[in-house]
């Protein structure tokens, strides 16, 4: 922001502009500029929409032009609130704009935006919470900040996503917030829609990028969401994940760099890369253990590899770098091709990738080595593309390929372009120093050179062939003498300094003609260029000390040519010669030196690539294009000398491996989206509409496709933890063997024991069952036990909290002393007793929290109520039946680790009978205990009340509790809303009951019943007729089916065509009254006589359909 | 990420500007406008510009310069990407994208623009998606709006942001359907003096054109698929089952759109249909040069080479063109030195040959360059890499298409050096 304001003049658009002045739209003078604006001023006004219209599009115009509408800011935001979307979008347009000049009459529109930010709609809640996080206005910093909180928790993605791009507007705006954005960036990373995922990556990188430990929980996640994220979200997410990666995983190439290194040093002796390495590493290796990859390490690599095949550059570079600086030597290799692939694209992008390319050739030669040809230059390249191939080219020299390169290089001299000739002749300077064999024939072409009629090329070739020559400089007397000759015709300054100074460097070794060029360049001394002159200086200098027979005087003239120059530098450089080199009674010490000082061996110059160390930037990055720190570049971490705790990252496996491909997967269909190859058959996304709907059906039509990817799915889904996962599950079985064992040496009661086995087993069907029923699709038959026994073994070991810490809750159990294994036991016990009473107590209220369900779904929901009919009256003793239907309260992920879930256990609430009592069982799925578990802040319908349920002050890890809590819903289907708090965090929650719930069974003889049948006729009866589904054969099937809908009871009657059912209401007593006619054919008829006629209707429908199932 | 955005001409001038944050006055272009002075060539300004407090990221299409001004770290190529992503949906709405069309329709570019970025970070890229949000004018629309004084606005809101499959709309309806896939494929390649390859690879893209009701799933399958090895996709393609069964299995986006692109690469034998002598030389002395260019087919696999063009970039001292061509014309200017000999059909009875005398300035020595000679051709009904599409299957919907295929050859940066 402050960056920003150097160059921020907002007002500097309009009248300053010259090339405006002529636009009819300015108006030229600025009186009529006045006018025009009244004139929309009026427009803006009027009542018509197409006037406001066309004002708008008019303003929007001036706009884009760079001209200031400022004033016209009254005018326009009135119209914030117009009905018409066109209008009201370019107003937005407009306030986005001038809202930060105008910031008191921009309040104006706030409530405007308020308002949108309540709507039924997600789009216009989403465009409102655009707009008013888009207009930089401070005073509402604290609305944004609520009303981000508040979309972050939005049902729809699209507006969270919206919510995700406000918070680095805010973060921008009141850096203050920081913690608080935090928070919600920390919310919507635990977000699994790939709407999502790209947008709160990016937030993440503008407010907190080194809050590396909110990326832990959600890391793999966004591994596997990858694939289907959008292309722009996908950079970001790659080079997130880099960073990330970097911290936490070990370098994969510390063993093998060393060794191949080596060979490849033994190949390339003049190729001196990485050569400090080398002394490091012999002592690391020897300590270091064969290096094992991270499967998360792995996980990264794998996911990200499809995306070198994507069509956006970004992506494709993304990746590129990724496995650059990620990827073991040997994978590096393919993105070579990609990246290759991208040189077709725009020059603009080839220019991007080329220059990193060249930076990763460096490093890793043989991956583009297979490409050479695909770098060969065309004369139409732009110039600055030329020379990076060259440059690419030249990186990629060896010997074996020096030849074909070469002769490359050879056409290149004869473009047109001559400051791609000049970078050609550089090209091969450098080919000649790093490769020894090819010295001496390029030493031989430079030379060649030498005679080209371009003085130009003439002139880079001497400039090459000195810094060459200064390599060895003893064989080469020849061409040092040629390029003497060749003095006299060279023009050019640079290449004239750099023969002289080669003379004067090796005057020794052609003492016979270095006087005379000294001669010829002090005749000409005045006409040189400066550098020139400064050479000549130095010539003169090198020889007088030398060879001062022949060239005193020629030194003399010389210096006292220069000695009036017009240059102060050569007037300097002259006098400081004369004192070091003339020996005269007034000269210092140095003089004794002055050889020393000249003629002093000079390294020689090393001719590497500019790109040479660019690999410490972040490959694709912005710094690294700039081979200098950008704004706000996040420094690439050094790999960790020991791998950080892999198990950080645990947390959530269970939610994104197996619970996804199995309960879960229902659920997140609605957010998971349709092409995930990862997962592949999950469903549309939220709005599970009829088109989306269309679309995975047409996927499941393309069958083999479907199975394909629906393994595939499985595979990707579960390779990466499954070692891990079945290690687990056998340690597990193990562990819990022994835990068998001991006990059983303990109790010596093997009956207990198998009960107790079982009994645990038992729950974790029931378990299972309740998922069954969820995701009725899912039909696994009984037959099938001994899988689902061991799914259910591994699922309620996922359950019980990615089991790492329950197991190593349970591993001390075994190791230690028998007491506290006796401690185990009985907590056992106590569970045991818990699931016992399920099954033979009937009355508490706790008791059928974990119905016991051996049955696949389709058939429990086939008997559902089957138990009931019987025994109408004590419906409660048959509660295990499984009959009872559990809802979900808090899933398990949305409460971090607290799931609850609900059932009406149809008791009677004993304090207060007209309640309806919910039970509620809530498990804790984290690793650390729950305390503090109670209701907060009920929100509900007038009249409507609630008898919360006693605190649970602490609910251990991998326990569940059940409690009892009564509603009144006062005879409606309203939802209670309510908080569910524990220590630490409050969920908002809501139970809605079916309409079935809402009555208690009331006891009626047939003569009663057909008496107040008689009371309720007229509006009060509702008369359906239906046709029963196959299914419902007999009688018995269809009471079932509606004791099974509502909480009525049966009445007895005589024909046995007809069932009756009484009930009341539970809150106001109501008498409800059922009555089933069945027809021959199929056919039947539904009564219900009921005061409250909502409460009938809704009855009616649920019967209905019930009975037509 | 993307801060401002600014349009400008190739003449200098600044005609759109357009801020996603705060303002940012356009002074800032003066670094770009310093730097596109020392370019010289528009293709040789840099595509990434420093200033001190910014950077300018620009790219150069259809004689206009998109400069982005960003001001923190983000990957060039994101930035490049998605600029030129902005130049196709000009070039997809207004049928052109020119100065004279973005002044034109200033309003629509400039709710594109809003619509394409959120505080500089893109939000809807896909056409489809734009295309509901805000309509592209038709001259009917635009007649209409003009009347009534409607705009382009969708008055429905989009509900393609919101599904799974976010590059379709939903509820697409077409009296007639079909579904064409053009397979194009470009040679590019450099001849040496002598006629041999010195460097050949094919790069070929599927444009498809379907316009299917409804929500149909569609697999491409190719006879010889394994060609393909270096490929990529439209995001709407499923990459594991090409990977598993190397079938192109896709929910097309309606209308027109790139399937795919694939590269066969230097190291596959690639058929080179025409071949070319040349002989290109000047004298030391009279200030003249002679050329000689005839072109023969040489493996076009029965089909017949169209459209053949060879332009000549000649050096800077060559004034005029004296030559006779058997076939077509040839036109030489002598202000961009270009040499431009439009040969059409190749008769390969006949073979077409450009002869004559080439003057240089007096007194200029000899050109140490030789120019090199750029090669245009179109072969129809022919993919030079053998590629062939085996099948067309739809899935998720009863109706029958109507299904094309077309194949296509031309010469992409097809070079023969002298």
């Amino acid at each position: 922001m402050s960056a920003s304001s150097a160059f921020s003049d907002e007002k500097g658009g309009s009248a300053s502009e010259p090339e405006y002045g002529h636009d009819p739209a300015s108006g030229g003078i600025f009186s009529s500029d006045y006018k025009r604006h009244d004139d929309l001023k009026e427009m803006l006004d009027s009542n018509k929409d197409s006037l406001k219209l066309e004002a708008m599009k008019r303003i929007v115009a001036m706009i884009a032009r760079g001209k200031n509408a400022s004033d016209l800011f009254p005018a326009v935001v009135k119209n914030v609130a117009c009905k018409n979307i066109e209008v009201k979008k370019l107003v937005y347009v407009y306030l986005v704009r001038y809202a930060e000049e105008q910031q008191d009459l921009a309040l104006l529109s706030i409530s405007t935006f308020q308002r949108g930010l309540k709507d039924p709609n997600q789009l216009i809640r989403a465009s409102a919470l655009r707009v008013l996080s888009s207009i930089r206005v401070t005073i509402i910093v604290p609305i944004m900040m609520l009303a981000i909180k508040e979309a972050a928790s939005d049902m729809s993605p699209y507006v969270r996503k919206t919510a995700a791009h406000a918070i680095p507007k805010l973060h921008s705006l009141d850096p203050e917030q920081k913690d608080q954005l935090i928070e919600v960036i920390e919310k919507l990373l635990a977000d699994k829609t790939t709407l999502v995922a790209g947008s709160v990556v990016m937030a993440f990188e503008e407010v907190c990028p080194d809050r590396i430990d909110l990326i832990h929980k959600n890391y793999r996640k966004l591994c596997n969401l990858l694939i289907d994220v959008e292309e722009w979200g996908q950079v970001v997410i790659i080079n997130m994940l880099t960073r990330y990666a970097r911290t936490q995983f070990l370098n994969p190439n510390i063993n093998e760099s060393l060794l191949e290194e080596n060979s490849e040093k033994a190949f390339y002796a003049s190729d001196d890369e990485e050569e400090e390495d080398k002394k490091a590493e012999p002592a690391t290796l020897a300590k270091r253990k064969p290096y094992v990859m991270d499967p998360d390490h792995r996980l990264l690599l794998r996911n990200t590899k499809p995306l070198l095949q994507s069509r956006n550059a970004a992506v494709v570079m993304a990746v590129a770098q990724l496995y650059f600086h990620l990827a073991p030597k040997a994978e590096v290799g393919i993105i070579a091709k990609a990246l290759v692939r991208l040189m077709r694209s725009h020059s603009e992008v080839q220019y991007v990738v080329l220059q990193n390319v060249a930076t990763m050739s460096i490093k890793r030669r043989g991956m583009f080595e297979p490409y050479l040809k695909s770098f060969y230059i065309r004369s139409t390249d732009p110039t600055q593309i030329k020379v990076l191939k060259l440059e690419v080219l030249t990186n990629l020299a060896n010997e074996t390929n020096i030849s074909t390169i070469l002769r490359e290089f050879q056409t290149y001299i004869k473009s047109m372009d001559k400051d791609f000739v000049a970078a050609s002749i550089q090209a091969i300077g450098r080919c000649a120093t790093n490769i020894g064999e090819v010295r001496d024939t390029c030493l031989n072409g430079l030379v060649q050179l030498l005679s080209n009629r371009d003085e130009l090329v003439v002139a880079e070739s001497v400039v090459v062939i000195k810094k060459l020559l200064q390599m060895q400089p003893e064989q080469h007397s020849d061409i040092i003498k040629h390029m003497a000759k060749l003095i006299d015709n060279i023009q050019v300054p640079m290449a004239r300094a750099s023969i002289l100074w080669l003379i004067g460097e090796y005057c020794e070794h052609v003492p016979k003609i270095a006087p005379d060029v000294l001669r010829k360049m002090a005749k000409s001394f005045t006409n040189e260029e400066d550098i020139v002159k400064l050479q000549i200086i130095n010539l003169a200098a090198k020889l007088y000390l030398t060879n001062s027979k022949q060239s005193k005087l020629l030194t003399q003239y010389v210096l006292n040519l220069a000695k009036y120059d017009q240059n102060y530098d050569i007037r300097d450089r002259a006098r400081f010669i004369r004192q070091l080199i003339v020996p005269t009674d007034k000269s210092g010490a140095l003089s004794k030196y002055a050889k020393k000082l000249f003629l002093a061996l000079k390294p020689a110059p090393v001719l590497e690539s500019p790109f040479k160390d660019r690999d410490h930037f972040q490959l694709g990055s912005l710094s690294h294009l700039l081979n200098a720190k950008a704004a706000g570049y996040q420094e690439l971490p050094n790999w960790p000398e020991s791998a950080p705790d892999p198990s950080v990252r645990n947390v959530e496996i269970p939610d994104w491996s197996k619970c996804s491909s199995r309960k879960d997967r229902k659920e997140k269909k609605v957010e998971k989206p349709f092409y995930s190859d990862s997962e592949g058959e999950s469903g549309p996304t939220e709005s599970a509409d009829s088109e989306s709907d269309s679309g995975s059906g047409s996927a499941s039509a393309s069958g083999s496709d479907e199975s394909g990817s629906g393994s595939e799915s499985e595979e990707s889904g579960e390779e990466t933890e499954s070692d891990e996962e079945e290690e687990d599950e056998e340690e597990e079985k193990k562990k819990r063997k022994k835990l068998d064992k001991t006990k059983a040496k303990k109790q010596a009661e093997e009956s207990a024991e198998s009960e107790q086995s079982s009994s645990a087993e038992d729950r974790k069907r029931g378990r299972k069952a309740v998922k069954n029923q969820k995701s009725a699709s899912e039909s696994e038959s009984e037959s099938e036990s001994s899988e689902s026994e061991e799914e259910s073994e591994e699922e309620s070991e996922e359950e019980s909290e990615s089991d790492t810490n329950v197991r190593k809750k349970r591993t001390p159990v075994l190791k230690q002393p028998p007491k506290q294994s006796k401690k185990e036991s009985k907590k056992e016990t106590q569970e045991m007793s818990l699931l016992d009473l399920d099954d033979y107590e009937p009355a508490p209220a706790s008791a059928s929290v974990t119905p016991v369900n051996f049955l696949s779904s389709s058939l429990v929901s086939d008997l559902e109520g089957l138990s009931l009919t019987d025994t109408i009256l004590a419906p409660t003793t048959l509660a295990p039946s499984g009959s009872i239907k559990m809802y979900e309260l808090l899933h398990r992920i949305k409460g971090e680790g607290l799931a609850v879930e609900y059932c009406f256990s149809r008791q009677p609430f004993s304090p207060e009978p007209n309640m309806v009592a919910v039970q509620i069982q809530f498990t804790n799925n984290t690793n650390s205990e729950t305390k503090n578990l109670h209701i907060e802040d009920p929100r509900l319908q007038s009249g409507m009340r609630i008898r919360e349920f006693a605190e649970i002050d602490v609910l251990a890890a991998g326990e569940s509790v059940t409690v009892v809590m009564g509603i009144d819903f006062c005879d409606s289907t309203q939802a209670a809303n309510f908080q569910l708090c524990t220590h630490t965090r409050k969920f908002f929650v809501s139970i809605q009951p079916p309409v079935g719930e809402l009555m208690t069974p009331a006891f009626l003889t047939e003569n009663d019943f057909k008496k107040e049948q008689g009371k309720l006729m007229g509006m009060n009866e509702i008369l359906e007729k239906l046709t029963l589904g196959e299914k419902c054969v007999n009688e018995h099937v269809i009471v079932e089916r509606v004791t099974a809908t509502a909480n009525l009871s049966r009445v007895p009657c005589g024909s046995d065509k007809e069932c009756r059912f009484a009930g009341k209401t539970v809150s106001s007593g109501c008498l409800v009254l059922v009555t089933v006619t069945t027809k021959e054919g199929g056919g039947a008829q539904l009564t219900v006589n009921c005061e409250k006629m909502l409460i009938g209707t809704m009855l009616v429908k649920d019967i209905l359909q019930a009975l037509s199932q | 990420m993307i801060h401002s955005l600014f349009l400008i001409n190739n003449a200098g001038d600044l005609f759109l500007e357009k801020h996603w944050k705060s303002v940012i006055s356009r002074s800032i272009c003066d670094y770009f406008f310093e730097a596109r002075e020392k370019a010289v060539e528009p293709d040789n300004v840099p595509p990434v510009i420093r200033s001190p407090h910014h950077y300018l990221i620009n790219i150069y299409r259809e004689k206009i310069f998109f400069v982005s001004v960003i001001q923190t770290e983000v990957p060039p190529l994101f930035v490049i990407e998605f600029l030129h992503r902005v130049a196709e949906t000009f070039q997809d709405y207004f049928g052109e994208c020119s100065e004279t069309t973005i002044k034109d329709n200033v309003v629509i570019v400039y709710e594109l623009l809003e619509e394409m970025l959120d505080n500089g970070f893109p939000l809807a890229t896909e056409s489809n998606i734009l295309k509901e949000l805000i309509r592209p004018p038709t001259i009917l629309r635009s007649m209409v709006n003009t009347i009534t004084g409607s705009s382009n606005v969708g008055e429905t809101l989009p509900t393609g942001q919101l599904s799974s499959i976010p590059w379709r709309r939903a509820g697409v309806k077409y009296t007639n359907n079909e579904a064409y896939f053009d397979v194009v494929e470009e040679i590019d390649a450099i001849l040496d003096k002598s006629g041999t390859t010195v460097f050949a690879e094919i790069q070929g893209v599927i444009d498809a054109c379907v316009k299917l009701s409804g929500m149909p799933d569609l697999s491409l399958s190719f006879m010889n698929p394994r060609l393909l090895d270096d490929v990529s996709f439209h995001p709407c393609v499923r990459y594991k089952r090409w990977e598993s069964e190397r079938v192109i299995s896709f929910i097309p986006p309606d209308g027109n759109f790139q399937l795919m692109s694939y590269h066969i690469s230097a190291q596959n034998l690639v058929a080179i249909p025409i071949y070319v002598k040349q002989n290109i030389s000047f004298f030391e002395t009279g200030s003249s040069g002679r050329l000689d260019i005839t072109v023969g087919p040489k493996q076009t696999m029965g089909k017949t080479v169209e459209c053949l063009v060879v332009t000549v970039h000649m050096p800077k001292v060559v004034l005029s063109a004296n030559l006779n061509a058997t076939q077509g014309t040839y036109n030489y200017d002598p202000v961009t030195k270009i040499l431009l000999w439009d040969i059409g059909k190749l008769n390969p009875q006949k073979l077409p040959n450009l002869k004559g005398s080439l003057s240089l300035q007096s007194g200029a020595p000899k050109p140490e360059e030789s120019p090199s000679l750029n090669i245009d051709l179109k072969i129809q009904q022919l993919a030079i890499s053998g590629l062939k599409v085996n099948r067309l299957d739809m899935y998720g919907e009863k109706y029958k298409p109507f299904k094309g295929v077309k194949y296509v050859t031309k010469a992409g940066k097809f070079q023969v050096r002298t």
